[in-house]
């Protein structure tokens, strides 16, 4: 009966993230609802995503107007900048999940938190220039077609989730240093590092779908 | 200022926009008509201040309420706010229908600008601030005590997602005195609602009033599917659920994929009117058919987000008051399931007349077709469930079998209008007015005022008027056929929706019938707010302190009504399906429990009215170009937030001898009440406790 009763407790208290169980089994079972409702809200993110591909799908098609098309507009240089530099950082967070799993030195986790969001503020800052870039100098902003709305709502909401998950990492930093890693920052970390890593995948999808294929089109 | 010109400090705010500013005659009954209706709201709200800081309710209001992250609080509050939006909603019915009786071969007594807010306002007010907030409320509070859960799992979340829907609410009210409303109808199609034909600020406050309330929505289901997949009792497997709460999750669900769609379209719509994008516009690429897509990909689900928790509610509400198990459980179960997922399959049937090919549109209705199907399988449940039942005709159960007749008329004009031939004759008549609120309003109304009745002696620990009660049942029943089914024969004579004048004299007898109707169901909605007045007055008669008015089934009518804060003294382990049957059978119930433990609850927190605030002020800040409330108002909803994260005594404890103090005192009680017989249980002598009748064996 208690060999059952425990084998229902593991099963029970598996939870779809970063396993916490050898390393802090107290903090296992109130990890599971807030990690697996992370979970959620990162699909229901990845639907406004989704919907955000596809309308660029057909708007970069047939919405061009009398604008330009986007083989006539994208290179690969600095979008390939941009996907290095961006999966460097997720690379780097990683480094944080590993010194709050095996209780490394607090310094490490801040450490390697700080790196992440720089090299996250690095790729807004090329991001920026790629938008100036096409704003200005080849005149194709949103105002210009369907296409140009799509892709710069598109590139623009991973943007601002970015720039949202650099704001959220820094009231992080804040928290590991004040806090030190309880089981609520460590919890906080792990979501940030679902979220980083989801943009990660998005991103992925825009550098094929939007700069790969357009520049092939 | 000149119109057109950005204040830096108040935007495009100017005094035109206040509705008592008029233009034109002032003494036209259009006028009186909107000077009226934000007049009665402005009195109203004065009133309730008034009322309020005499009694001394402002504390009560926001220790006991506000900052309460309790489900059962926020259920109540949500449904609060669904019956006030409710009343508003239904006035413009009386409005819209009276003008168009008054309106054959004469242009009535609105303008066109009017009329066109008029069923904008209803229908966006009856979707997202009637129906949302209500069954989110009801699910709020039902879904946790049904599954054996202290909370849902994450109450600060729960109380933002109200505050969040409320703000949107606030928003429409608002509206109604400064400013006006979209005339774009609910789904608020461009290239109407671009800024081109729809200049003024109208659509603005439209977008961002459903956009704040789909946020909430989503947060809700995200909320609601944790708590069932986390937080059920020990013991509580999936197939043990209760019906209503089979039908939460499916709803939760529903919401977690088919908000997001809505948020997507409702952006694009904003940045074509701010910014000058071409995601719907006629020109530059633009393509407005998107706009329909995006929406319905939200809106078909979102019909089933309405009429899965009615079908939920008739589940309970049958087998409690034929005392009878449910029959066909797992069949009922699977049919919610494949309603679901067949939701998301069908939403191109709003728009078969877009210009797709033959076949798609041959495709997409027989997947609408086959959604009869799953229902069908529902039907034959409940009926079978009252087979050899023993049934009592109460208020709710009244309003059971009136929805399943009504239901199934509804549903067979919905399979005629998936055939896409037919659908092109019958599109945007009147035929499809009729047909969806055939669905709605059994489907979703009924089951509310059907829930309101069954749950009300659990929240609130006293009974419902009975007589004010049937009186309110049958002026719904028959206010519903006066009122709808006018509008079938008016679409087959070739009537289309939102008309505002006729040219055709045969239109005048069916449309004062419909107009009948409307007052019949004005007067429904009027006597059900009775009865819940005068129950309030009568409430020491009315009362139930031992928590089971109606012999019930499922863990909430184990315990006391009103329920304690932290639903249930010790976690119950569950055994079986309709546990709080089983329990009676074998003796079980009201047991003392052997032990008691220390309870930990959420402590109160001030970040949801602040929220409510500043999501607020964004929202209307938005709406007229403030940019720096805009901005403030964005940043302000995160900083309770923020600060909240840093301070971990979130909780408080109820030590286990107070737990034990106030239910074994509860338990003293009950066995001091008269176990009553069901005959008896609309009667004076129901308080709460009874003497268990269930028909037949195990099923």
């Amino acid at each position: 009966m208690s060999d059952h009763a425990s084998a229902m407790a593991d099963r029970e208290h598996r939870h779809p993230g970063l396993n916490l169980d050898h390393t802090d089994p107290e903090g296992h079972a109130s990890a599971e609802p807030v990690i697996f409702g992370f979970w959620i809200f990162l699909m229901s993110d990845l639907i406004v995503f989704a919907l955000l591909f596809a309308t660029y799908a057909a708007m970069s098609t047939q919405g061009t107007g009398d604008g330009p098309a986007p083989a006539q507009l994208f290179d690969l240089r600095i979008p390939l900048l941009e996907t290095l530099v961006l999966l460097t950082s997720s690379f780097t967070l990683g480094f944080v999940s590993l010194a709050n799993k095996y209780e490394g030195h607090p310094r490490q986790a801040i450490g390697w938190l700080v790196v992440t969001l720089v090299l996250g503020a690095g790729f807004l800052a090329l991001e920026y220039h790629d938008f100036s870039t096409l704003i200005h100098e080849k005149h194709a902003g949103p105002q210009v077609s369907g296409f140009l709305s799509s892709y710069f709502l598109l590139t623009g909401t991973h943007f601002v989730h970015v720039a949202a998950g650099i704001a959220w990492g820094m009231v992080l930093i804040v928290q590991q240093a004040v806090l030190g890693p309880t089981l609520p920052v460590k919890l906080r970390v792990m979501r940030l590092a679902l979220f980083w890593h989801m943009l990660d995948i998005v991103w992925i999808g825009i550098f094929t779908f939007v700069y790969l294929s357009g520049v092939l089109a | 200022m000149s119109p057109g010109a950005v204040d830096p400090l108040t935007g495009l705010m100017n005094w035109r926009a206040l509705v008592f500013v008029t233009r034109g005659d002032p003494l036209s009954v259009n006028h009186l008509v909107a000077d009226g209706a934000a007049g009665l709201m402005l009195v109203g709200g004065a009133i309730a201040a008034g009322l309020m800081t005499v009694k001394g309710w402002w504390r009560p209001l926001w220790r006991d309420w506000l900052t309460s992250l309790d489900h059962k609080r926020i259920g109540v509050m949500y449904v609060a706010l669904a019956l006030v939006m409710m009343a508003r909603a239904i006035a413009e019915a009386v409005v819209m229908r009276t003008q168009q009786a008054a309106a054959v071969g004469s242009p009535g007594f609105l303008d066109a600008h009017h009329f066109g807010e008029l069923f904008s306002t209803h229908g966006t007010i009856m979707i997202f601030f009637v129906a949302m907030p209500f069954l989110t409320g009801l699910m709020n509070f039902v879904m946790p005590l049904q599954i054996g859960a202290r909370d849902v799992s994450f109450p600060l979340l729960n109380a933002i997602s109200l505050a969040l829907t409320a703000a949107g609410a606030a928003l429409v009210m608002v509206s109604l005195v400064y400013g006006g409303f979209s005339t774009g109808g609910w789904t608020g199609y461009p290239p109407f609602t671009g800024i081109r034909y729809s200049p003024g600020t109208g659509v603005d406050t439209w977008i961002w009033s459903v956009s704040l309330s789909s946020i909430g929505s989503t947060l809700t289901g995200l909320n609601f599917a944790v708590t069932l997949y986390k937080n059920r009792a020990p013991g509580m497997t999936f197939f043990r659920m209760p019906l209503f709460s089979w039908v939460t999750l499916c709803v939760s669900i529903l919401m977690i994929f088919a908000m997001a769609p809505l948020t997507v379209a409702t952006v694009m719509l904003a940045l074509d009117r701010y910014a000058g994008f071409h995601f719907f516009t006629a020109d530059a690429g633009g393509n407005m058919m998107n706009y329909a897509n995006l929406f319905w990909l939200f809106g078909h689900p979102e019909v089933y987000i309405l009429i899965l928790p009615a079908f939920g509610v008739w589940s309970e509400v049958i087998s409690t008051f034929s005392a009878k198990q449910l029959y066909g459980y797992h069949s009922l179960v699977a049919a919610t399931m494949v309603i679901s997922v067949l939701s998301f399959t069908v939403w191109l049937h709003h728009f078969f007349t877009m210009g797709q090919s033959a076949n798609v549109n041959a495709i997409f209705g027989i997947a609408t077709m086959l959604i009869g199907i799953p229902t069908g399988v529902k039907i034959y449940d409940w009926l079978l469930t009252m087979v050899r039942g023993r049934i009592r005709l109460t208020v709710p159960m009244l309003f059971a079998i009136v929805f399943m007749i009504t239901f199934l008329i509804g549903g067979l004009t919905g399979v005629i209008l998936a055939n896409p031939t037919i659908d092109f004759v019958f599109h945007n008549s009147l035929f499809l007015v009729a047909h969806f609120h055939n669905m709605l309003i059994p489907g979703f109304l009924f089951a509310m005022i059907a829930a309101v009745q069954f749950w009300f002696p659990k929240v609130f620990g006293f009974r419902l008027d009975e007589r004010l009660g049937r009186i309110s049942f049958w002026l719904w029943a028959v206010g519903f056929y006066l009122a709808f089914m006018p509008l079938y024969v008016l679409g087959l004579m070739g009537a289309m929706r939102r008309t505002m004048e006729w040219q055709r004299p045969e239109y005048l007898p069916w449309l004062a019938i419909a107009l009948v109707g409307a007052l019949c169901l004005l007067a429904a909605f009027m006597t059900f707010v009775a009865q819940i007045a005068v129950s309030v007055r009568r409430r020491d008669a009315l009362a139930v302190p031992g928590g089971d008015p109606w012999d019930g089934l499922s863990l909430e009518w184990s315990l006391p009504a009103p329920v304690p804060e932290y639903n249930f003294a010790v976690l119950p382990r569950v055994g079986a399906r309709d546990p709080f049957m089983a329990m009676k059978r074998e003796g079980r119930a009201h047991l003392r429990p052997e032990a008691y433990e220390d309870i930990r609850l959420p402590k109160n927190s001030p970040a949801a009215p602040i929220i409510l605030a500043a999501t607020f002020l964004t929202g209307f800040a938005l709406t007229w170009h403030i940019w720096w409330l805009a901005i403030a108002g964005l940043v302000a909803c995160w900083i309770p937030i923020t600060l909240r994260s840093f301070r971990e005594d979130h909780e408080r404890v109820i030590p286990a001898s107070e737990v034990r103090r106030q239910h074994e005192a509860w338990l003293d009680r009950v066995a001091a009440l008269p176990a009553i017989r069901r005959e008896d249980e609309t009667g004076p002598r129901n308080r709460g406790r009874a003497s268990s009748q269930f028909a037949g064996g195990q099923p």
